[in-house]
């Protein structure tokens, strides 16, 4: 599905199509002071020679609109005479308020804003509620994955990290409710700690364009909005019920919603889920249950001229880590890179022992807003974030049940954000940002620090423009200062920090010297540009190109500067590096959005050229007690990605859609001239739906998802010295490099509304996941060594609105 | 107004933020790595008392160095050897005796013994889970005990596994065959042996 968007004072957007001049508008003109009715007022539409006069009732109807930008001017004799741009696409109907006082605001604005785009130029797509619902009982990766373009770098099924036009983690900023996520996002055993469930709306930014939410937004930003409550007197709810099969566990989410005529509102939501061991085709995958429990609440004042919002969420998961992933050393892994099935295979159960994480998210947001006359409006915001990770090893003795990594972030910011909307083909936004972030790594784990005590001091800010070239074009420029400083204090084991070459390099930051392990103090401060220039042109009402140039430089993160030690899960050692520096990215990208008749398409091709890019590859090999073990070492390199994504729709008639989307990405290491790693492989995905709004909205879908192998990957295999079973130690590769097969799976949906009273809606919704229980494994999936990935699943989902 | 007083939370919001940065002063403590094996002491004793020692030392656990392994002599033809092995973290002081561990959870752990080809010995275990864990009702063996049994004059390797739950059940795992025990490598070391 499309959604055209345009720009003005406000970003808006709707979804529909064209033909000819026979399109209605209508609505309200209201007083936005206090919502009265403003009786008597003109529209017209000077170009067409169309006039409306608003009713008794403040209504106004236009009929015989012709598809494509107009412009309608309003007048009242008490208001001040306005003129607005609204690009015609369907019938519609749109409010208008207008300043009522001629002495205060002279400012039109349309109420039902929804679908905002975050950038003019940047290749953005978004998830409306509808989608995002199907995944309620998943996960924000499961998701997003709907989006050409982006694919997800898993462990198991349950840890799922989005990519966008591959790249992730910290490259990838998660945007929830207009804070950025601070949730130690580094790992790549780290999911977003946030709930689906709490979104009504998801943009992704293809690219570092929107410069307000940070400027090292290498692969792109993730916007996760919640529902904009209306400003009139009611009360709705929404509840989602869905059941598994594989995993034989149960999703429960709910929301309620109060609205006032005043603008008042406060809403409620909470989400439950439950869920066992998940299965593959041929076995348990054992340990593989997780469990969440998270909630939000709000409370907000939405005035034209002012208002705030106050928000708290918590999100809270225990999540299995595949029992048969935790080895002890390379020969384990050599075992399982060779076996064909797991070592370790239990009977079904919901208990969910070690390896495991337990990891919780509050944020606490505090938001207020001003408008003022013949400017724009003031935007100022204090959020709070705590985030605790704790992660379970297989442990001994008294450790038994004390996590092995215990993490505790704190993170605290304040913006403020101006939008300069006054002048009618200009809009600015200017703002400040500050944030103040310490880690504490719980010493009491008894085990050395993989991310050590630090404090992170950032200020930021930036400027954004768009401007209105002309009636089709739009330019849009900005630009980000960011300063960081980190300042960390890590005990190094002295071999470790001889071995770095930190004695030569760093040897004025000792702090204090242990018997065999020293404190030192590193201090980085990081001096950061990013900026992005960009057009949009509306060829026209069915063509729409964009063009976006943007660059972003990313300060290297704790995991890149300071891991030291085994991984046990992954049997590598992983070591940062006190020498890195930035990676800077410079990206150009193409969208092109267009429809002819019933066939309409998105061309999104991309290219990121990425200076000191880091990498985690194998270097080297370190023998310890445990036997052998690969050193994986971050480094720099110049990189290039680029790719292209493609979706294309075909409605057949009035029940038949086919919807299909392509995306490729070429990631090259340029400094030794090979290919990147993990760099997700051409796939393919065709929807084949059938829809019937007569028969209570049924909808059946058929859904086709082709992985192709991934030919391009670097030779990372590795030799190291194996012991075998008669006693001998002989070298053995460890074949960690190659991509396993590319898949094909088909998956079913289907659903089907019911009105059960007045104003409420019942939806039933029956899904099949990999419905051949095809066998398979993916290269994004960083347990595809050991196990296949799910097999067949049956998912039912109630859905109440109410 | 609500605006001015939520701008005031946001100003005194802010104030604590700037004024709980200022703590720069308490050092974190330092983390004793629990759990490192650095030390594997192997004595093994002929019936007339005379030991050789076989040692694994990894001053660092898991750190960049690697294990220094040494042996105290040689080993006598057609001798039966019993033989005990000892484990320490010796990263504190003083050092820690993971033995113990083993041995409270000696259900968990099994040693496993294997020697190369050229070797003219064979193992076989001297103890059981009931040895160390008096509620434990398998007599599954442990390890912790074994004897060597040397044949005609040779040299070759000897290798000593530790693992962390492996599958005892599992077909010859008892025996001290490792092939399908699974489990985790806690600790294995290698050692050059000659039999005169």
């Amino acid at each position: 599905m499309n959604y055209f968007k345009f720009f003005a004072f406000l970003f808006l957007c709707w979804k529909g199509q064209a033909q000819q001049c026979d399109f209605t508008l209508s609505g309200k003109v209201v007083d936005y002071h206090d919502g009265s009715i403003l009786i008597g007022a003109v529209l017209s539409i000077e170009s067409q020679q169309i006039y409306a006069e608003t009713d008794l009732d403040g209504n106004y109807t236009l009929t015989g609109l012709c598809p494509g930008k107009i412009e309608i001017t309003v007048t009242h004799p008490e208001c001040e005479v306005n003129t607005f741009t609204v690009t015609v696409k369907d019938n519609m109907n749109w409010d208008f308020s207008l300043e009522h006082h001629t002495e205060e605001l002279t400012q039109v604005t349309i109420k039902g804003e929804k679908f905002r785009a975050e950038t003019t130029s940047s290749a953005e797509e978004s998830l409306k509620t509808e989608t995002l619902e199907n995944f309620s009982g998943g996960s924000l990766g499961d998701a997003l994955k709907e989006v050409s373009g982006v694919s997800s770098l898993n462990t198991g099924s349950t840890v799922v990290k989005p990519i966008i036009q591959g790249l992730h983690s910290s490259r990838v900023l998660i945007i929830n409710n207009g804070t950025r996520m601070e949730d130690q996002e580094w790992g790549v055993e780290h999911a977003p700690n946030l709930d689906i469930n709490t979104a009504a709306n998801v943009t992704v930014v293809k690219g570092a364009g929107a410069l307000r939410y940070g400027g090292d937004a290498v692969g792109g930003v993730i916007v996760t909005d919640p529902a904009v409550a209306p400003v009139k007197d009611t009360l709705f709810g929404k509840t989602i019920f869905g059941a598994m099969r594989n995993g034989r566990g149960t999703s429960t989410t709910s929301s309620l919603t109060k609205a006032y005529q005043s603008g008042l509102h406060f809403t409620g939501q909470g989400t439950l889920k439950y869920f066992g061991d998940r299965e593959a085709p041929d076995y348990v995958l054992s340990n593989t249950g997780n469990r969440e429990e998270d909630f939000s609440v709000g409370v907000g004042l939405n005035k034209f001229t002012y208002g705030f919002e106050a928000y708290y969420s918590y999100y809270h998961a225990n999540i299995g880590i595949l029992r048969a992933s935790h080895i002890g050393s390379v020969g384990d892994l050599v075992t399982a890179v060779n076996a064909n099935t797991p070592n370790y295979v239990q009977p079904f159960t919901y208990a969910i022992a070690a390896p495991r994480q337990d990891v919780s998210h509050q944020l606490a947001k505090i938001n207020v807003f001003k408008r003022f006359e013949n400017a724009g409006k003031l935007d100022l915001t204090y959020s709070f974030q705590r985030n605790n990770r704790q992660e379970y090893d297989i442990r001994r003795g008294d450790d038994r049940d004390k996590p092995s990594l215990d993490l505790e972030l704190t993170t605290h910011t304040v913006n403020g954000n101006f939008e300069w909307n006054s002048t009618p083909d200009f809009t600015a936004n200017f703002g400040a940002e500050g944030m103040y972030q310490v880690n504490f790594p719980d010493p009491d784990t008894g085990v050395r620090r993989l991310i050590p005590d630090y404090k992170m001091y950032t200020a930021a800010g930036y400027a954004t423009l768009d401007y209105n070239l002309s009636h089709n074009l739009v330019l849009d420029a900005g630009a980000r200062y960011d300063y960081i400083n980190v300042d960390a204090q890590k005990y190094y084991q002295n071999s470790r920090w001889e071995e770095r070459g930190y004695d030569v390099d760093f040897g004025n930051i000792i702090q204090q010297r242990l018997e065999n392990q020293l404190l030192a103090n590193p201090e980085f401060q990081y001096n950061n540009l990013s900026a992005t220039l960009g057009a949009k042109y509306t060829f026209s009402d069915y063509l729409t190109g964009r063009v976006n140039l943007s660059s972003a430089s990313r300060a290297p993160n704790p995991a890149e500067l300071f891991s030291d030690g085994l991984h046990h899960s992954a049997a590598i050692i992983e070591l940062g590096d006190l020498r890195l520096n930035k990676e800077r990215s410079y990206k150009a990208s193409v969208s092109l959005e267009g429809s002819a008749g019933d066939f309409s398409f998105g061309l999104n091709p991309f290219y990121n050229k990425i200076d000191d890019f880091i990498i985690l590859e194998p270097d080297a090999i370190e023998q310890t007690t445990r036997g052998a073990f690969p050193v994986y070492e971050y480094r720099q390199v110049d990189a290039h990605l680029y790719g292209i994504d493609v979706n294309a729709k075909y409605r057949f008639d009035a029940h038949f859609d086919l919807d299909g989307s392509f995306s490729y990405v070429n990631g090259q290491d340029l400094t030794r001239n090979r290919p990147l790693i993990d760099m997700p492989a051409p796939n393919w995905t065709n929807t084949l739906t059938y829809t019937n709004a007569k028969l209570n909205n049924l909808t059946l879908g058929l859904r086709s998802q082709s992985v192709f192998r991934q030919t391009r990957y670097p030779d990372n295999d590795f030799n190291v010295p194996v012991l075998q079973d008669n006693g001998e130690t002989i070298d053995q590769t460890v074949q960690i490099s190659e991509p396993p097969a590319g898949y094909n799976l088909f998956h079913f949906t289907s659903s089907i509304d019911f009105k059960v009273a007045e104003q409420s809606n019942l939806t039933l919704g029956f899904y099949v996941d990999n419905i051949l229980d095809t066998n398979y494994r993916e290269y994004l999936n960083r347990q595809r060594y050991y196990v296949d990935d799910l097999g067949r699943n049956f998912r039912i989902q109630l859905k109440f609105n109410y | 107004m609500k605006t001015s007083k939520l701008i005031t939370l946001l100003v005194v919001a802010g104030a604590l933020v700037s004024s709980c940065s200022d703590d720069d002063n308490d050092i974190p403590a330092p983390v004793n790595q629990e759990e490192v094996i650095t030390t594997m002491n192997v004595t093994l004793t002929n019936p007339s008392g005379e030991m050789v020692a076989l040692k694994s030392y990894d001053s660092d656990g898991d750190g960049p160095n690697a294990p220094v392994v040494t042996v105290s002599g040689s080993l006598t033809a057609n001798t039966i050897y019993s033989g005990e092995i000892e484990l320490l973290n010796e990263t504190v002081s003083p050092a820690e005796n993971t033995t113990l561990e083993v041995m409270e959870e000696a259900n968990e752990h099994q040693f496993f013994y294997a020697k190369s080809d050229a070797l003219n010995a064979s193992f076989a275990y001297a103890d059981t889970e009931t040895d160390y864990q008096n509620d434990d009702q398998n007599a599954d063996p442990v390890g912790i005990a074994f004897t060597f049994a040397t044949a005609e004059a040779s040299s070759g390797t000897v290798s000593i596994t530790l693992i962390h739950e492996p599958a005892k059940d599992a077909s010859g795992v008892a025996q001290g065959d490792i092939t399908n025990a699974g489990g985790e490598t806690d600790f294995t070391a290698t050692f050059p042996v000659t039999v005169r």
